[in-house]
């Protein structure tokens, strides 16, 4: 079946292969959350088996949803769109093949040593040092790859989606190297480079443009792409996404200290962190609105493209946790918002609301491209799928919010005579409520990605019986 | 130099960048490269021989 598939010009056997895998470690992936969110509702679901305690789940899970689903995701798309964008071929096959090949390595080597208690404790960055040289070595590979075929490009502009991309690509291969310095003491045991508070600092300028450059500059770059597309009409304004791109990637790099308020980071730094967080806010609606404003005229398409849907309700929660966040920076509503499940809630309206959303979205589109075939096997099926993923992701935050705010509010509460009201476990038993409706959410969300993988699979398997008619005919 | 001076230094430096940009993005000789460019996405559809729509 796959030379029929094969295309003539391009390398989409590397995009038909991220393309599945997507949807493989994105089910995987959220199967770990919802195990994770129900042990935190039921803590006896860990079984007293130590590789199955939230304390090592919870890594697999990040790492599962961020580095497999989300990498997964924008290899996909963005190996899609540089050869699309440029009309080149990817500079080589067997690199491509090395990128995919070591990416998978890399998240099985995560699913086997994280569960065993293997961490560096960093995080988003808990794989040991040498599975952290391999991710490099695989990370520059992909570099060559996405910058080597921009530069055998057709036309002179390059197209502002590989701009995002390219910048993703960049910070995170520098992120990476320089927050992973480590120093081994044995195989699978290293000490970070840095100490104290410059090691705590090191870490969220990591976390922080993790967050910027991997979950949303990427992302974006899809946005850039898939929104133009599925509508059917060039993006709203090609300029303000030049003023978007060099504004944010300028400002996200500063934000990172607003993890760290009231810690013994200086206070400058949590300053400059907390300003830099809410002139952030500017580019992130100036993205949005580009990104919605790409569908005026066209408003009547959401009635009955669901993909497009996915797209545009993703933008909306872009602009709802881009909202969030900068009002989580300032330093008085940090102070009651840190640690507690509001920061989980802000979280999961920019990964289920938005990353998950538009990659969703944009797999959509990809697979029958892929496959080549005029559309996914079933449209209502991608209709359940959204309402799925839309009510599971509300069901999701809301219920963090009203626990973040719910335990903000009762550590902070004082007794006339200067002891603590309540009990850090009367927050905990306080929080039962919320943890149920956000397991419910959560399965909520998995059983659409469900929906997704049996519509990839009947869309694939279609093919086998599709493909030989053409040829038949032709003949 | 005295770090205030430097910060405040930077400052105008980073408005005066942001400016610059803004002003090359809107200028009007460019906007038919940046239209050129908005299309993209759609170069190929015109001419993939295999009849491939999207
Ligand atoms: C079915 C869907 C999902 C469920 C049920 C789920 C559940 C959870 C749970 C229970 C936690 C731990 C919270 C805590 O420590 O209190 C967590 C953390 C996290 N999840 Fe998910 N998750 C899901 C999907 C995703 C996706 C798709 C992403 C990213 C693209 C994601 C990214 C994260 C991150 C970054 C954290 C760490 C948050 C922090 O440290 O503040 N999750 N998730
Ligand atoms: C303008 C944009 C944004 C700003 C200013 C911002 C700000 C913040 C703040 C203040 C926190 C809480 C830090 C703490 O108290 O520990 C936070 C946490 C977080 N945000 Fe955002 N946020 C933004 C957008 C996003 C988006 C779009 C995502 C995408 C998925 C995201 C993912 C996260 C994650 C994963 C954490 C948890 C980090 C951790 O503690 O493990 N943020 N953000």
């Amino acid at each position: 079946m796959n030379n029929q598939l094969e295309h003539p010009v391009y390398n989409y056997k590397v995009v038909r292969q991220f393309t599945v895998m997507t949807v493989v470690w994105g089910v995987i992936g959220m199967a770990v959350g919802v195990l994770i969110a129900s042990q935190l509702a039921w803590p006896a679901l860990n079984f007293e088996t130590p590789w199955l305690t939230f304390s090592r789940l919870r890594p697999l899970h990040t790492n599962l949803v961020i580095f497999a689903f989300g990498g997964s995701a924008l290899f996909a798309t963005s190996l899609f769109v540089v050869q699309r964008t440029c009309q080149a071929r990817l500079i080589s096959d067997k690199l491509a093949a090395f990128v995919f090949w070591g990416w998978q390595l890399v998240i099985v080597c995560a699913i086997i040593s994280l569960p065993l208690g293997y961490t560096s404790s960093k995080e988003y960055a808990e794989l040991e040092w040498p599975i952290d040289i391999l991710l490099a070595i695989v990370w520059i590979a992909y570099a060559v790859l996405f910058f080597g075929t921009i530069s055998k490009r057709k036309a002179s502009h390059i197209y502002v989606a590989n701009w995002f991309y390219g910048a993703f690509i960049l910070t995170v291969a520098v992120l990476h190297i320089v927050n992973s310095a480590a120093i081994p003491v044995s195989m699978m045991k290293s000490y970070s480079a840095y100490a104290g508070a410059a090691d705590a600092m090191v870490q969220w300028w990591y976390g922080h443009n993790a967050v910027g450059f991997f979950l949303t500059a990427g992302f974006l770059g899809i946005m850039y792409y898939f929104v133009p597309k599925q509508a059917g009409r060039p993006v709203y304004s090609y300029r303000l996404s030049i003023v978007h791109f060099w504004a944010l990637i300028s400002l996200y790099i500063w934000a990172g200290p607003h993890h760290l308020h009231y810690t013994a980071l200086p206070d400058w730094a949590q300053s400059l962190g907390m300003v830099m967080s809410l002139i952030l806010l500017a580019p992130s609606w100036g993205g949005m609105i580009n990104g919605m404003m790409t569908l005026s005229g066209a408003w009547h398409k959401l009635r009955t493209d669901p993909i497009l849907r996915f797209l545009v309700v993703s933008l909306s929660f872009y602009g709802m946790s881009t909202f969030e966040g900068p009002m989580m920076a300032i330093k008085t509503v940090n102070s009651l918002s840190h640690y507690t499940d509001w920061t989980i809630g802000h979280v999961h309206s920019g990964a289920l609301g938005w990353v998950a959303m538009v990659s969703i979205g944009a797999i959509y589109h990809l697979v029958p491209v892929m496959f080549n075939k005029d559309a996914m096997y079933s449209t209502p099926l991608i209709n359940v799928h959204f309402w799925m993923a839309t009510i599971g992701t509300v069901l999701y935050i809301s219920a963090m919010w009203v626990n973040g705010i719910l335990q903000g509010l009762m550590w902070r509460a004082y007794n006339a005579d200067g002891t603590l009201t309540y009990s850090f476990v009367d927050s905990v038993e306080a929080s039962f409520p919320g943890y149920v409706v956000r397991l419910i959410g959560g399965i909520t969300f998995l059983g659409g990605m469900l929906v997704m993988a049996y519509n990839v699979w009947q869309t694939t398997r279609n093919n086998e019986a599709a493909a030989t008619n053409p040829a038949a005919s032709a003949a | 130099m005295d770090i205030n001076t430097f910060r405040g230094l930077a400052t105008v430096f980073a408005l005066i960048g942001f400016i610059s940009i803004c002003i090359w993005a809107y200028s009007k000789k460019r906007k038919k490269d940046f239209d050129d460019a908005a299309n993209l996405p759609f170069a190929d559809d015109k001419q993939s021989s295999d009849g491939e729509s999207l």
